[in-house]
């Protein structure tokens, strides 16, 4: 089952974390991406630039409307998308419980229903 | 037991049995219990003309499997897991059930899993585990049969889409898997039944399942012992309709074969040598059970209680023994550390505060804390008895201190 894991947590103000702190960070994110390809569950992983960065698309009534910034601001934001393929939730869990992200916010595991691979849906 | 009771029993084992087996392999709760409702149709159809087959339950696995299978081979089927051939293999269906292996403890994680909302561990087990329709649970919980239908769905629902696992959990997560079993089940054992004079024998059950399932768990021979212990004492708590205090029980009318199966449970806990908090609480009451209880023994006891697990119902206990053993004054000090006179909603508390006010010769605040007291139980039984005391106190003639 494959399984996305969200981290969201508080953005940091630009310059408000130390070097030091984003290097700790890094090296966190690097051990935990490299455990993810070892144990070969790892679909992919992002961490995602800062909400300010967003845009947001819709076309409520047919009509285009781009929107600066997230389509619901929230004092926490999403920060990063690991996409892992394990055979259930208890192992999504003991993945998600490693994920730095849920040291400085949460890390929402979704389970998801379909994925487009080798050119069609997954049913 | 009775035979109709014995029946009873044995046929919401089978039917936890069953479901456990029949959903274990898809996390399908849902599709297993409509495979098995057909299953069990189907034998109130066919059984009476050609008669109850030799091993009734493989039957009903047999039949609600081959369900389940036309499902799976169905158009509208489909899935983006394997089934796990392990598991699925048709070889069961030609098995007895005794040799069939028992998911129930698997069951009862998934019941109780971290991922599902801790409100409905309960009640997802008595429906899932002993087969109760959400009406009979509602009733218990005191919810529309709806609501508590509702709760059950979008669980099942949860159990089936998020993934959770039929499976015995990794040592890192087992202790505190097992801990939510296990208040679980003593959640089925503490429901306040309305109209029930007696523990409901679900509760019963569940704890006989669990420690069936994991013998060797001290606290799960624990809980099975406590709720063993109450049970055995529940036909002397009401006598004629009314609510009788433990220590005016007539000890002859607590059912022994009920608590020497609970020592045996404690025995069992007791050889693992690991202490917990329903053993303890198993011991207070196993205490008590053996007849002339020395106080000290009992507040060794809640005292150990009241540090490894505090808890409401624990400090005013402990406040309870306190007083009997160090005086009311002493007691009165416990509960009003424990939990504090004002505000609180727990209805034992304000019963033994009463009391112990009365004791000290506070008789103003006994009779407003006996108000209370009386306002909160949704006992009958009780709260005639808790009427009558407040009345003896109101014929006495008021104390000195009491201006």
């Amino acid at each position: 089952m494959r399984y996305a894991l969200l981290m969201h947590h508080f953005e940091p103000g630009e310059g408000e974390l130390s070097e030091e702190i984003m290097l700790e960070g890094q090296k966190a994110f690097d051990v935990y991406g490299k455990a993810l390809h070892q144990a070969g569950v790892l679909v992919s992983a992002d961490v995602l630039a800062p909400s300010l960065a967003t845009t947001t698309v819709s076309r409520p009534d047919g009509e285009l409307r781009v929107q600066d910034g997230p389509f619901a601001e929230s004092k926490e934001a999403l920060a990063g998308v690991f996409l892992i393929d394990v055979p259930d939730l208890d192992a999504a869990l003991s993945w998600a419980e490693k994920c730095p992200g849920a040291q400085w916010g949460s890390v929402e595991i979704r389970p998801v229903a379909t994925s487009f691979i080798d050119g069609g849906w997954t049913r | 037991m009775d035979p109709l009771a014995g029946a009873e029993v044995a046929a919401r084992d089978s039917y936890g049995r069953l479901l456990a087996l029949l959903c274990a392999a898809t996390s399908d709760v849902a599709a297993a219990e409509d495979a098995l409702a057909d299953a069990f149709e189907r034998a109130v159809r066919t059984w009476p003309d050609q008669g109850v087959p030799a091993n009734p339950d493989a039957w009903l696995l047999a039949v609600a499997r081959n369900r389940l299978r036309d499902w799976w081979k169905s158009a509208a089927f489909r899935r983006t897991v394997a089934l796990d051939p392990e598991r699925d293999a048709p070889a069961y269906l030609d098995a007895l059930l005794d040799e069939l292996p028992d998911r129930r403890l698997e069951l009862m994680l998934v019941c109780a899993h971290p991922a599902i909302d801790r409100a409905v561990h309960t009640p997802l087990m008595l429906n899932t585990v002993l087969g109760y329709t959400a009406e009979q649970i509602g009733r218990a919980f005191s919810l529309p049969a709806a609501t508590m239908a509702t709760r059950l769905v979008r669980a099942k629902k949860r159990i089936k889409t998020a993934g959770i696992p039929f499976r015995i959990p990794g040592r890192e997560v087992l202790p505190e898997r097992m801990a939510a079993v296990l208040e679980a089940v003593y959640g089925a054992y503490v429901i306040d039944w309305p109209g029930a004079e007696r523990v409901p024998s679900e509760s019963l059950h569940l704890g006989e399942v669990l420690a069936q399932l994991a013998p060797d768990d001290p606290e799960v021979r624990g809980l099975a012992a406590l709720v063993l212990l109450s049970q055995a004492r529940a036909g002397a708590r009401i006598d004629d309709g009314r609510f009788v205090p433990l220590a005016d029980q007539d000890p002859a009318r607590w059912d022994r074969g009920l608590i020497e199966r609970a020592h045996e449970h404690l025995r069992a806990a007791h050889a693992q040598g690991r202490v917990g908090r329903f053993q303890l609480e198993a011991a207070i009451q196993a205490t008590h059970c053996a007849g002339a209880a020395d106080p000290r023994t009992l507040l060794g006891l809640h005292r150990a209680l009241h540090t490894l697990a505090p808890s409401l119902g624990g400090g005013v206990a402990l406040a309870a023994v306190t007083a009997e053993v160090e005086g009311a004054a002493a007691g009165l000090e416990v509960l009003d550390a424990a939990l504090p006179p004002t505000g609180a909603r727990f209805q034992p508390a304000h019963a033994v505060r009463a009391h112990l006010l009365s004791l000290v010769g506070r008789h103003a605040e006994a009779l407003s804390e006996y108000d209370s007291a009386i306002a909160l139980t949704h006992d009958t039984a009780e709260r005639q008895y808790l009427t009558d005391v407040r009345r003896s106190l109101t014929t006495r003639s008021p104390s000195a201190d009491d201006r």
